[in-house]
């Protein structure tokens, strides 16, 4: 199972755990695991169907380019956070 | 040949050709988007608010409609209403109802210069003239100036659907995000800490100051496609972004980028790109809209000003134990500041166990900020790298070995969690201490030593790429990254390096948006980086076709086809090895042409450090501060131009020693921006510097061809603050505002002087 | 509106006459009038050197002269520069020093750079820098301006053609200088 780490403002979904395990070949999957396990993770990161614009996705430290079609490893460490984007940086603008 | 850091020989990368462009641009034949004139074009000029905050009562336009001359005359309404919601366009995420109400107030206007109406006329003068006969009845509000007063409980909201997550759906709030980055406990690093130091930052409003203000030009065809010329750094976001406001196909829009007299990430968005458009329309002619000066300030988006609270502790042996930070920046009339950015580069360079940040995007009554160059990464600097500086002289600790100790290394969480892979930190600060100015002693009254360091991300995204083979064995690059600071001839130095050309022999063109697949902005320093790789893998599939091509006329299989120094060889009798040239006069009988291409959404980017130090003298009467020598490290993976990184590396410490000294936007309590032009907007002039020394360090990013890192952006992180660590060892201040302007120098030396003589006055009762 | 005037210059060491509407900036007439668009707008307020020319032998911003005022004198603009088959050692020496980034602001150094040669051929850097302070470039912190224009100045000072030179014919500068010659005898 991948390791997710869960960013400060998630936390309360998680009963203030920073880092849980989920179940996933990919983004989608993952997320839909978290949302098994703590329901309120895709409102939170998912915006029709695909990653909300404002996150980003970083997979065994490298930014991933796909969404939830972003290819997740059994042994994965996963991080949400808020995205850049093409000298832009607009986490939630 | 030079060599590079992971082993190659290169024959091309890393040398200093002449840019292709050159002579255009040395000879006033380039062209710039201003300098685009069409037959029977207009001349479009916009109206904009004289109040900060204020609701639009009424527009009456049939005066001005009723000038001769005057063609058209448009505001908000003739454009549609969009969506209160973030919607993907290319590759940013926006609120498309705030972009289009930036471009053309609705229903109020939120700060000084917000565009209200556009005339279209058969002159410039005409359509001014115009713009005065245009009667807008407002209603005058309170402005909102500071993150303070408008994070205050009661006041005036600027956005009456703005709402956050905490706040909740019911209660307005000029509040738009509240980011939080928390690892480990900051209250326990603290108890252990033996040093820490708290201080607050304000830092004013800057502009990126490019020399050449906006212009478009539009030309609205009847069939419903139309064509903008303009001065960009992304010509796929004109395109986008035009396209929604207008209501239009994305595809109806071809953009063609003009050479761009600097951006700086200030031209990454749209002004005046849709209102071209919509005026052609109206009109049935080509609309050219230019911005004076005044509204380049006035209204198109500068960076944000700031408040920042910054905490942090050491060990006495210099460990950095814990940092806690308040940050708050101004996003301007519409949400979307930098601060998420400033959150995560704020101790980006360092290892810090417990770590707690908070950052507030808030909106005032200013215009919206843009990207400005690392956006929200300057001015965050100047709060944690003067308290780093103070903490290293606490404990007796070089600035340099301070930060070589807590330094951030391949393995070190990043602030926001995921791990750094190779970075060249490390190697940044060693190369300010072993260069020859750290080396050289600093003497006489008042002058004063600096360090800082700077963390930029860097960004990969989506770029396009053609090479061409000609039949003369030359080749061009066809891209669609625009040429802000002479990435054309990069371009063309990948390509010649792959194929074994001399790079005369390969002409870079950037091209519009019809002929290049899409490419994101130039910008996020990532255009050697990523639109350099789908170079490198076009020119990789061009050689691919042609040891096809050799193949063939040898009777071999491709694999047997060697291509090596320009020459393509293969074992067997009778087989000449051939050059490009050569084989390109075959290419006909072989096949026909070859045209090689590459697209990349690029993974794997590499974050850039730069380590600064400068040296100052401050007049004690006046305040004011003399660079005496600067001197910058910039960790930038491979240079594929040196003369051109080395550029960006000065570039970037120019435009951060004015922002560190002088540069600042000046309202007046009404909301009214008071210096809206170059005289009081005051940039560093020639006078005002110093050479700017550079140390080149190669990282190379793991995973590029070429180990290639952006160089754009980084360098104008560390000299605010390096600039106020001289001035405290100069003088011993330390200041805590941008600019460090003489009045704010002068009052930090006078009341420290009055501190001084109350202190021996109190000794000597 | 008052009615267009007609006006006698010397551009680029040309006679050309022009109309112009009395309220048009000289930088308005060379932009819009005769499609000179090499010297650039960027403030129109004589505060960034973009449009930088050199007038009867002296560098001004041609934002702050009328087009009416250009009557009967000599105006050098950057397009006038180089000769059909050569650039100008400025030209030559901004390209080898990589002194360029953006380029809207290059027009104008050159020819405040061109005006300080011509009346003091080996500028200290103090020289150089303070010739040049009157122009604002965004891009470059102006190290790579200034180790151009100095090493213009010394390749002029050793006689030495520069390394873009391939022919003989005179520039239109040279014209230019020619013509104010003359004038100056006159």
């Amino acid at each position: 199972m991948a390791t997710v780490i869960i960013p400060a403002q998630l936390r309360k979904l998680t009963g203030g755990k920073d880092r849980v395990k989920a179940k996933g070949r990919n983004v989608r999957q993952l997320i839909e695991d978290l949302d098994r396990q703590f329901p309120g993770f895709s409102e939170q990161l998912l915006q029709d169907g695909d990653v909300k614009p404002s996150i980003a996705v970083s997979i065994d430290g490298e930014m991933g380019t796909g969404g939830v079609l972003e290819p997740v490893g059994e042994d994965s460490e996963v991080f949400f956070l808020p995205a850049l984007g093409g000298g832009r940086e607009n986490p939630g603008g | 040949m030079a060599a590079s850091p992971n082993g190659h020989d290169y024959r091309v990368i890393g040398t200093r050709p002449v840019r292709h462009d050159g002579i255009e641009k040395v000879t006033g034949q380039a062209k710039y988007g201003a300098d685009y004139n069409f037959p029977g074009m207009l001349y479009g000029k916009i109206l904009r608010s004289p109040y900060a905050h204020a609701i639009i009562k009424s527009i009456k336009v049939d005066k001005a409609a009723a000038l001769p001359g005057v063609k058209a005359v448009i505001t908000a309404n003739d454009l549609p209403a969009l969506p209160d919601k973030m919607e993907q366009a290319g590759e940013m995420a926006l609120n498309m109802s705030h972009l289009s109400a930036n471009i053309m107030a609705r229903d109020k206007v939120l700060y000084d210069g917000h565009a209200v109406a556009a005339v279209a006329a058969t002159s410039p003068h005409i359509a001014e003239e115009a713009l005065r006969l245009i009667e807008v009845d407002y209603e005058v509000l309170p402005p909102v100036m500071s993150v303070e007063e408008a994070m205050k409980p009661d006041a005036p909201i600027l956005l009456p659907g703005l709402r956050n997550k905490e706040e909740g759906p019911d209660k307005p709030t000029n509040v738009a995000t509240h980011l939080q980055f928390k690892r480990g406990d900051v209250n326990e690093g603290f108890k252990q800490a033996d040093y820490v130091v708290e201080r607050e930052f304000k830092t004013a409003m800057v502009h990126q100051g490019y020399i050449e203000p906006h212009n478009a030009v539009g030309i609205y065809n009847p069939d419903g496609h139309a064509t903008i010329y303009c001065s960009t750094q992304g010509s796929f976001v004109v395109r986008s972004l035009s396209a929604a406001v207008l209501g239009m196909p994305e595809g109806n829009i071809k953009v063609v980028p003009a050479e761009i007299g600097g951006g700086f990430g200030g031209k990454t968005t749209i002004y005046l790109e849709p209102l071209s458009v919509l005026l052609s329309k109206k009109t049935g002619h080509p609309v050219k809209l230019t911005m004076s000066r005044a509204e380049v300030l006035r209204a198109t988006g500068p960076t944000s000003g700031s408040t920042i609270r910054c905490k942090m502790g050491c060990s006495k042996d210099g460990k950095l134990l814990a940092a806690q930070i308040w940050m708050a920046y101004e996003a301007g009339a519409f949400p979307g500041s930098p601060v998420g950015a400033g959150a995560m580069t704020i101790v980006a360079p360092y290892n810090i166990p417990n770590l707690l940040i908070d950052a507030y995007d808030v909106v005032v009554n200013r215009p919206k900020t843009a990207a400005y160059r690392a956006p929200g990464a300057s001015n965050a600097a100047m709060a944690s790298e003067t308290i780093i500086d103070e903490l290293a002289e606490k404990c007796g600790i070089d600035p340099c070995d301070f930060r070589i100790m807590n330094g951030a290394r391949e393995g070190t969480p990043q602030t926001a969690g995921p791990p750094y892979r190779r970075i060249g930190y490390i190697e940044t600060v060693e190369a300010i201490k072993n260069s020859p100015h750290y080396k050289s002693k600093l003497e006489g009254p008042n002058r004063g030593r600096g360090v800082a360091s700077g963390f930029w991300f860097n960004v990969g995204l989506q770029s396009s790429a053609i090479v061409n083979i000609h039949t003369d064995g030359t080749a061009s690059v066809v891209i669609g990254s625009v040429d802000i600071g002479g990435t054309r001839a990069a371009q063309a130095m990948i390509a010649a390096e792959v194929l074994g050309l001399d790079v005369n022999d390969v002409r870079p063109l950037v091209t519009d948006t019809d002929s290049i697949g899409h490419t994101d902005v130039t910008g996020g320093s990532r255009t050697a980086f990523a639109t350099g790789w789908a170079v490198y893998e076009a020119a990789q599939d061009v050689v691919r076709q042609l040891k096809e091509r050799a193949a063939k006329l040898w009777e071999k299989k491709p694999e047997e086809v060697s291509f090596a120094n320009g020459l393509f060889t293969a074992q067997g009798d009778g087989i000449k090895p051939m050059t490009i040239k050569e084989l390109a006069g075959r290419l006909a009988r072989t096949g026909g042409p070859i045209s090689g291409r590459a697209t990349v959404n690029a993974r794997g980017v590499g974050p850039a450090f730069a380590t600064t130090v400068i040296d100052v003298e401050v007049d004690p009467d006046t305040g004011k501060v003399q660079i005496l020598r600067a001197t910058v490290a910039q960790d930038v993976g491979k240079a594929i131009h040196p003369s051109y990184v080395e550029g960006q590396m000065q570039g970037g410490t120019a435009q951060g020693i004015g922002w560190a000294l002088n540069e600042e936007y000046f309202y007046d309590e009404r909301g009214i921006l008071r210096n809206t032009g170059l005289l009081d907007y005051r940039m560093p002039t020639c006078l005002d510097l110093p050479m700017i020394e550079t140390c080149i360090v190669e990282v190379p990013t793991p995973g590029h061809p070429l180990g290639i890192r952006g160089v754009g952006e980084v360098s104008i992180v560390p000299p605010p603050a390096a600039v106020a660590n001289a001035i405290a060892h100069a003088v011993g201040v330390r200041m805590t505002e941008l600019p460090m302007s003489p009045p704010r120098v002068l009052k930090a030396l006078l009341s420290k002087r009055t501190r001084a003589e109350a202190q021996a006055a109190a000794a000597g009762s | 509106m008052a009615k267009k005037v007609v006006v006698e210059a010397n551009i680029n060491g040309e006679p050309i006459e022009f109309l112009c509407e009395p309220r048009q900036s000289l930088l308005e007439v060379l932009r819009d009038v005769l499609e000179l668009t090499g010297s650039k707008e960027g403030c129109l307020t004589g505060d960034c050197g973009a449009c930088t020319v050199i007038v009867n032998g002296r560098p001004l911003c041609s934002c702050l002269m009328l087009g009416v005022e250009a009557q009967g004198k000599t105006i050098q603009t950057v397009e006038g520069l180089a000769a059909p088959d050569r650039l100008h050692v400025l030209q030559q020496k901004f390209l080898e020093h990589a002194s360029l980034q953006c380029g809207i602001c290059t027009p104008g150094f050159l020819m405040s750079a061109k005006a300080l040669l011509d009346r003091n051929p080996k500028p200290t850097e103090a020289e150089i820098r303070y010739a040049l302070a009157g122009n604002l470039c965004r891009c470059t912190g102006y190290d790579k301006i200034v180790r151009a224009v100095a090493d213009a100045a010394q390749t002029l000072a050793s006689g030495q053609q520069p390394a873009g030179h391939l022919g003989s014919g005179p520039s239109a500068t040279e014209q230019t200088e020619r013509f104010l010659q003359e004038q100056e005898v006159k």
